[in-house]
């Protein structure tokens, strides 16, 4: 079986030698030389030289596997396809006669029986095609690119005349601001004054309507606790008020009592008066439960009628620095802070409100003072914000100048722009040098897929890839990323986008900022041979 | 694969991340359990009635009395062919037939007569044959003492543990009303239930026992949850009332027990006196806990237990929920303690006792004497079957993930495999390839065509394997579902109706895989015009079939779910079997019955070795994951299931190179081997981490590759013999005490012993070189070791330590080609390692890889033995034939002396002279080019 089978093999290798002329089968012809019929053949790696019968005879002699180029013999040799009409390449000696067409003229298959056609000349014309429009492709997209440059740089240029005009702009104005500040505080003097005059007035009086209805609420309670009305309150009379239990233990004793009427039996209206401070806080009325609590609201009132306009009021920041992560699936973020409850303790105030009258209206004379303060502060306050604009056009415009839009800024037409692909579940949005999402086509909300990270291409080819990283996490994984991967096209598309690995996005990209020079010779890694 | 639906509630429970425990019972929460473990050791109410003896040809029958209760049972004991006992015990007449177990064993085990040694009213004495073994049966209480000579080798109900809970009627008493209403108003009742007197039992008596147990006293009180029970929110209905059987072995002399898979714990089982038994009952655990006894996916109701002159094994047929315990008269005892004993000569003689609850069914247990490990696993074989022969592509390298994507996913991973030179013979596709979890589908947008996919994987010569899960999606449009509903093939819940759970799909029905018709069907849906889009290159895989219901009690069906007659309860273990047996029918049906089915299970039973492989699991990216792989294997090769792998880099998180590389190099050297990963980890795929870490996982790839033969050679025997492929030291050396806890190395076969780096960081490991007159070669460098040693190794991380024994022979295919089709006439090259006294064996087994045509002695089947210098081929199965084109390209003689010529031999009687070269410095000959067929007769002489 074995004899009958290699004798076939060597009548096969014979017949393939007399077409190939005096070339072992797999080797390639430039290593032709080292293959030298009838002489000894040197293992590659000089490590032993072997009779020439020993080449390729599915043996392996050599540790370089370089004796057995036609053979599976040698666990990492390789072999040669010609290939004619379309690429040669090596492939692993394993893969010879494994019953797999590797090589696309069949020469790997030559004792498997695997019935293999040759696909070089249809594969090599494919290729070719497509090469050529790819190569038309990148023509075109260079010239584009080369576009993209020139406006990169004439913008570039623009953007910096653009600085300089507004750091002029920014000096007039800080100085504006000086200005109109000491202005604002000149005209804020002389209504403070006013105000706290007029003030003042209204506390007086108001102090003295609260102790009128204090003496009234007192001669009330008065005549409540007495219930004998035998003008004494007595120590028994106040027994039936547990409310004056100072220990709260539960029994209000007579002793008790009698220490809150200063430590006698019964006291009169004027004994009464005297402990009236101890006894009010906590009285609580037998005919009405609503007796008014006192009132304890001066800050309130300080607060209220002044309008007071205070700069911390405006907007931080109108830059929409992070729309920050929509955290559906962050469950540590949002515990109730959100739902907190404000505090609830206003319920008394607009009685007293209406029980002591609002403040009266200032006097003319005041009044101008607080119009006249109030057109500084604004003009003032008109000023700081155009300052700030500027401030911010000055920051937006250095990041813009100094970021790295590549080599020659072919990038730069991408800043604050956005390109949408949209897939049969997802529209995704990339906004280069922002960030990545993704929304559900039919309704739901938008998934950040990272913020822009960095040039992210290999080392000598940066520019082929960017990172966006930091979106939105994963349960019990990463938080999401995206790759996108740059390539040559005449347009800027996405072109299309996949999760290879949870929550790790991969997104495909043309620009014509990708786009190489073309080298000017196709067939130039074509080793064809024939 | 995992359960998304419990990853959310474990975040919602816990955060943490391990196993939710409570969301499994322990004994305590197991009614049953806690019930009959709260009996102690005592004397047995058991009595038997020597009087009911019947002895015939086959078996001898006796009845047992509880003196308690009056209840009779029916003992039947049968001497086995082979060496075993088997014991079984029955209610004499119970109320209505319990659930024996059907479809595990091969055939009704032939028996062999029994012989009655002598009697009297304390009991009898009969003969087990031969080597003067016998087994003693006592009346007062009833054991059971099987005895070789004058040694006790195993007794039965020695510690009085022997319960059956008798089937009852429900009274019609506060306990019934009790049990009748929601468990939540169940203290409220039970403080006028205590206060009442147990409610009087019928007066008039009568001989039929089941009405007889109505008169007992104590037995009958209402013990919480005998009649129902409850569970977190699930409520089992328990209409049969208590049917708990229990009972104890106690093995005089024996110190080592192993096996009752699966566990995520040592080889060698621990004691359980302070914790909770080991439990069998099959679960859809997430995150699962090592080395503890709980329940996994899988039950294999089978004990060994092992000294240094016997082996014996207790194969406990019952497929119910079953918890074992395992004490020891010498557990704790130090070395020194147990030394000291010795020296005093104090020591009781060591013992364990083992005991066996389930919840319901019978008491069926088969003892097997042995007396050597082979026996046992001879006697078991011929009980439930040996592995199934698996095709030998299953035996490369496997390639899944929780998902592939798409068909374009599928394709460049394959395409990655061969830019990296990694072979691999299957790809996996998880449950995201269906069209909305309907299995037989295909998503039809991400796999819209599948036999474009399968036909290009085909054209590699490899192949794939789909999922398919027996929870099937209740949906009027979808074809399974409408057959199986018109059939009525549906498990159906207490009220009749058919039982939906919570699984992938949503809202799921689970088929009646009980029934032989249901399978019938089943099995008739893979044919290719069924299954659409499938070819003959399409394997299947099972997974939750424990069954696993999300929404269910301990994430599994309710115990009082219907399979016909029979409830949930009696059956639970072994549904998985027959999913995966009917699914491994199906495949087999398809290819019109000579192809050899590829089919990986997850939940298993006694006998699912005859169905294919199986796996740990969903384990996780740790460092001890990797280490507990070993004894998981190991355990589940000693009670039949040799084809047993864990998820290469661990299923949940996502390894580090490190560690993935290791668990490449452990699982290229375990039988099943396949590298998964959960859908939520990063992609990792043996080329994502580097070109170094690639070229180490490359190299491990390929010497699984290079060792198919030996594999494949190592199932056939198995599939014989029912020798486990993957080995514990002590199989091989089982009267050397050192090996017999040993289980971070292992063998494979006889003549491979693997010590895999398992340690992170490690610099080196010490492995265990068993055997005194052993001698080892390390496979990679052949130099020589002794036995009975520790060794320690250096490594770094291209290490995987392997030796090969002294006195074997390994045939290898050296050629490594993209998958093991390609390799399939390649040549061998033999690894002969010499032993002290020069000699060597080993076989070499080849057939067509994939048909059972071997079943028709379509094989070559040789037997290759060194010995006085010269090597040489005989047939081992001389009335088989088959041709095979592969030759004998090498011959590698480890410790040899050079020889002046080497001739070879071939039958048709030329010689010729074959060149070689020896290496002196390690003493390696290597003959060139013998060229012998490998099929042929052949003789080598070295002079």
């Amino acid at each position: 079986m074995m004899c009958i089978q290699s004798l076939l093999l060597m009548l096969l290798c014979v017949g393939v030698f007399s077409v190939e002329v005096q070339r072992p089968r797999g080797v390639p012809s430039w290593k032709r030389q080292f293959y030298e019929e009838g002489k000894p053949f040197t293992c590659l790696d000089g490590s032993r030289t072997i009779p020439f019968d020993r080449v390729n005879d599915d043996y392996c002699d050599c540790k370089d596997g370089s004796d057995e180029p036609g053979t599976a013999a040698c666990p990492n040799g390789s072999f040669y396809c010609t290939n004619a009409g379309f690429r040669s390449t090596f492939i692993p000696s394993s893969r010879i006669n494994d019953g797999v067409c590797d090589c696309c003229d069949t020469t790997d298959e030559y004792n498997s029986g695997a019935a293999c056609q040759n696909t070089c000349r249809e594969m090599g014309q494919k290729e070719r095609e497509v090469m050529e429009k790819m190569a038309e492709i990148a023509k075109e997209g260079f010239h584009l690119k080369q576009q993209l440059i020139q406006e990169a740089k004439k913008s570039l240029e623009e953007k910096k005349t653009k600085m300089t005009d507004v750091q002029v702009n920014k000096k007039d104005l800080e100085e504006k601001v000086e200005a109109l500040r000491t202005v604002k505080e000149a005209a804020e003097q002389p209504e403070k004054e006013a105000k706290e005059r007029h003030l003042k007035a209204w506390e007086d009086n108001k102090a003295l309507i609260r102790m009128e209805k204090d003496k009234a609420r007192m001669a009330e309670v008065f005549l409540e606790l007495d219930d004998n009305d035998d003008g004494f309150v007595s120590v028994a009379e106040l027994l039936s008020h547990a409310e004056f239990d100072s220990d709260s233990d539960g029994t209000f004793t007579e002793e008790e009592a009698q220490g809150i009427l200063g430590g006698v039996e019964k006291v009169d209206t004027l004994g009464f008066e005297s402990i009236w401070n101890n006894v009010k806080e906590r009285y609580v009325s037998e005919t009405a439960t609503d007796a008014a609590a006192p009132a304890e609201m001066p800050q309130e009132e300080i607060r209220e009628p002044v309008p007071d306009n205070d700069s911390e009021h405006y907007p931080d920041d109108d830059i929409p620095e992070d729309e920050d992560e929509d955290d559906e699936d962050d469950e540590d973020d949002d515990p109730d802070d959100d739902y907190k409850t404000p505090p609830t303790t206003q319920t008394q105030e607009p009685k007293d409100d209406v029980d002591e009258g609002p403040m009266p209206p200032y006097d003319e004379e005041t009044q101008l003072l607080i119009d006249s303060a109030q057109k500084a502060r604004d003009e003032f306050d008109e000023a700081e914000r155009a300052l700030r604009e500027v401030d911010d056009q000055i920051k937006n415009l250095e990041k813009e100048i100094s970021f790295d839009f590549g080599p020659g800024l072919e990038f730069a037409y991408l800043y604050s722009q956005c390109y949408e692909l949209t897939t049969s579940e997802y529209i995704y949005r990339l906004c280069p040098f922002n960030r990545v999402s993704q929304k559900p086509k039919y309704g739901g909300s938008e998934t950040n897929l990272g913020t822009w990270g960095k040039w992210a291409g290999p080392e000598g080819d940066v520019y082929s890839a960017m990172k966006y990283e930091h979106g939105t996490g994963c349960w019990q994984g990463p938080n999401r990323s995206t790759t996108v991967k740059l390539t040559c096209g005449k347009e800027t598309v996405v072109t299309s986008t996949s999760e290879p690995s949870r929550c790790e996005y991969l997104m495909e990209f043309t620009s014509p900022a990708a786009c190489q020079e073309p080298s000017n010779s196709v067939s130039e890694h074509e080793h064809q041979e024939l | 694969m995992a359960p998304v639906l419990l990853l959310w509630l474990a975040v919602c429970l816990s955060g943490a991340w391990a196993v939710d425990r409570g969301n499994f019972k322990t004994c305590d929460q197991s009614a049953f359990c806690k019930r009959q473990r709260a009996l102690k050791p005592a004397e047995s109410p058991y009595r038997a009635l020597l009087e009911t003896m019947e002895l015939t040809n086959t078996k001898l029958t006796l009845q047992l009395i509880n003196d308690n209760n009056k209840v009779r049972l029916l003992l039947e004991l049968y001497r086995l062919q082979g060496n075993m006992t088997r014991v079984k015990i029955n209610e004499l007449k119970p109320l209505k037939p319990r659930y024996e177990v059907p479809d595990v064993l091969i055939r009704e085990p032939p028996t062999e007569p029994l012989s009655l040694l002598s009697q009297d009213e304390n009991g009898v004495v009969l003969s087990l044959g031969a080597e003067s073994q016998r087994v003693i049966v006592s009346a007062r209480p009833f054991r059971l003492d099987i005895m070789e000579g004058r040694e006790v080798v195993m007794s039965l109900n020695s510690r009085g543990l022997l319960a059956f809970e008798h089937l009852r009627m429900r009274k019609d008493t506060f306990s019934y009303k009790v049990t009748s209403t929601v468990a939540s108003v169940w203290d409220n009742i039970k403080r006028v239930f205590t206060s009442q007197t147990e409610p009087e039992v019928e007066k008039n008596e009568e001989a039929d026992p089941a009405n007889q147990a109505e008169t007992a006293k104590d037995e009958d009180k209402a013990v919480d949850g005998m009649w129902e029970e409850t569970f977190k929110s699930h409520s089992d209905s328990k209409p049969n009332g208590p049917s708990a059987v229990s009972l104890d072995f106690s093995l005089p002399g024996v110190e080592h027990v192993y096996g009752i898979p699966e566990h995520a714990d040592d080889l060698r089982l621990k004691t359980t006196d302070n914790g909770d038994p080991y439990r069998l009952y099959n679960l859809d655990v997430f995150q699962y806990e090592l080395y503890n006894p709980m329940a996994l996916y899988g039950a294999v109701p089978v004990m060994l237990a092992h000294n240094t002159h016997r082996t014996t094994g207790i194969f406990w047929l019952n497929a119910a929920e079953t918890w074992v315990d395992i004490s020891s008269n010498t557990a704790g005892k130090t070395v020194f303690g147990k030394m000291l004993d010795y020296v005093q000569g104090s020591s009781e003689t060591p013992q364990t006792d083992v005991r066996w609850i389930s919840e319901s069914g019978i008491i069926d247990v088969f003892i097997m004497l042995g007396p050597t490990p082979t026996d046992v696993f001879a006697q078991y074989a011929s009980l439930t079957g040996t592995q199934s022969f698996p095709p030998l592509a299953s035996l490369g390298y496997h390639q899944c993930r929780w998902n592939y994507n798409d068909q374009e996913d599928v394709r460049s991973v394959d395409a990655g495999f061969d830019e990296h030179d990694i072979p691999y013979d299957f790809i996996w596709l998880d449950i995201e390839h269906t069209d909305g979890k309907r299995y037989f589908t295909w998503d039809p947008h991400k796999f819209a065509t599948p036999k474009e996919m399968l036909q290009g994987l085909k054209d590699k010569k490899r192949k794939m394997v789909a999922i398919v899960d027996p929870h099937i999606k209740v949906d009027s449009n979808y074809k399974i579902h409408n057959e199986i509903r018109s059939r009525d093939f549906y498990v159906k819940n207490k009220d009749g109706g058919d039982y939906e759970g919570w699984c992938w799909p949503g809202n799921a029905g689970y088929p009646d895989f009980t029934r032989a018709d249901m399978r019938d069907w089943w099995a008739s849906m893979f044919a290719y015009d069924q299954y659409e889009g499938t070819m003959d290159n399409l394997h299947t895989w099972n997974d939750m079939n424990e069954p696993s219901v999300f929404n269910g009690p301990e994430v599994t069906m309710h115990k009082d779910a219907m399979h016909g007659d029979w409830e949930h309860r009696d059956v639970h273990n072994i549904y998985g079997l027959y999913v995966h047996r009917a699914t491994a029918e199906g495949l087999i049906q398809r290819s019109g019955g000579t192809e050899r089915p590829f089919v990986l299970t997850r939940a298993f039973f006694a006998g699912s070795q005859r169905y294919g492989a199986v796996w740990t699991g969903d384990n996780a990216a740790e460092w001890d994951h990797l280490k507990i792989s070993i004894p998981m294997c190991l355990s589940l090769g000693l009670v039949g299931i040799s084809f047993c792998g864990a998820d290469v880099g661990g299923f949940f998180k996502s390894p580090g190179a490190e560690l993935l590389v290791r668990w490449y190099q452990t699982g290229a050297y375990q039988p099943f081997f396949r590298a998964h990963a959960h859908m939520d980890t990063a992609r990792r795929e043996p080329w994502l981490f580097g070109p170094e870490n690639t070229a180490l996982i490359r190299e491990a790839v390929r010497q699984r590759y290079t060792l198919l033969p030996y594999w494949y050679q190592l199932f056939y025997q198995a599939h014989r013999t029912g020798y486990p492929v993957m080995r514990p030291l002590w199989v091989e050396y089982p009267q050397d005490p050192a090996t017999f806890a040993v289980d971070n190395e292992f063998l494979i076969g006889k003549d491979l012993l693997v010590h895999p780096v398992t340690e992170e960081g490690a610099r080196g490991v010490t492995a265990f070189l068993p055997g005194k007159h052993e001698v080892w070669f390390d496979v990679h460098t052949f130099q020589k070791h002794n036995g009975a040693q520790n060794l320690y190794i250096p490594v770094t991380m291209s290490s995987i330590p392997v030796f090969q024994r002294g006195g074997s022979i390994i045939p290898r295919k050296l050629r490594v080609r993209r998958s093991s089709l390609c390799m399939e006439d390649d040549p061998y090259t033999l690894y002969v390692a010499l032993n002290v006294q020069r000699t060597a064996e080993g076989e070499l087994y080849i057939d067509d890889g994939h048909t059972f045509n071997y079943e028709k002695k379509e094989f070559i089947h040789r037997r290759l033995s060194f010995i006085n210098n010269s090597l040489s081929s005989v047939n081992l199965a001389p009335d088989a034939q088959f041709t095979t084109a592969s030759w004998i390209e090498r011959i590698v003689i480890l410790g040899a002396s050079k020889p002046s010529k080497v001739i070879v031999k071939t039958t048709d009687g030329q010689e010729s002279p074959v060149e070689f070269e020896f290496d002196a410095s390690m003493s390696v000959l290597t003959l060139r080019k013998p060229g012998m067929n490998a099929g042929e007769d052949w003789t080598v002489t070295l002079q």
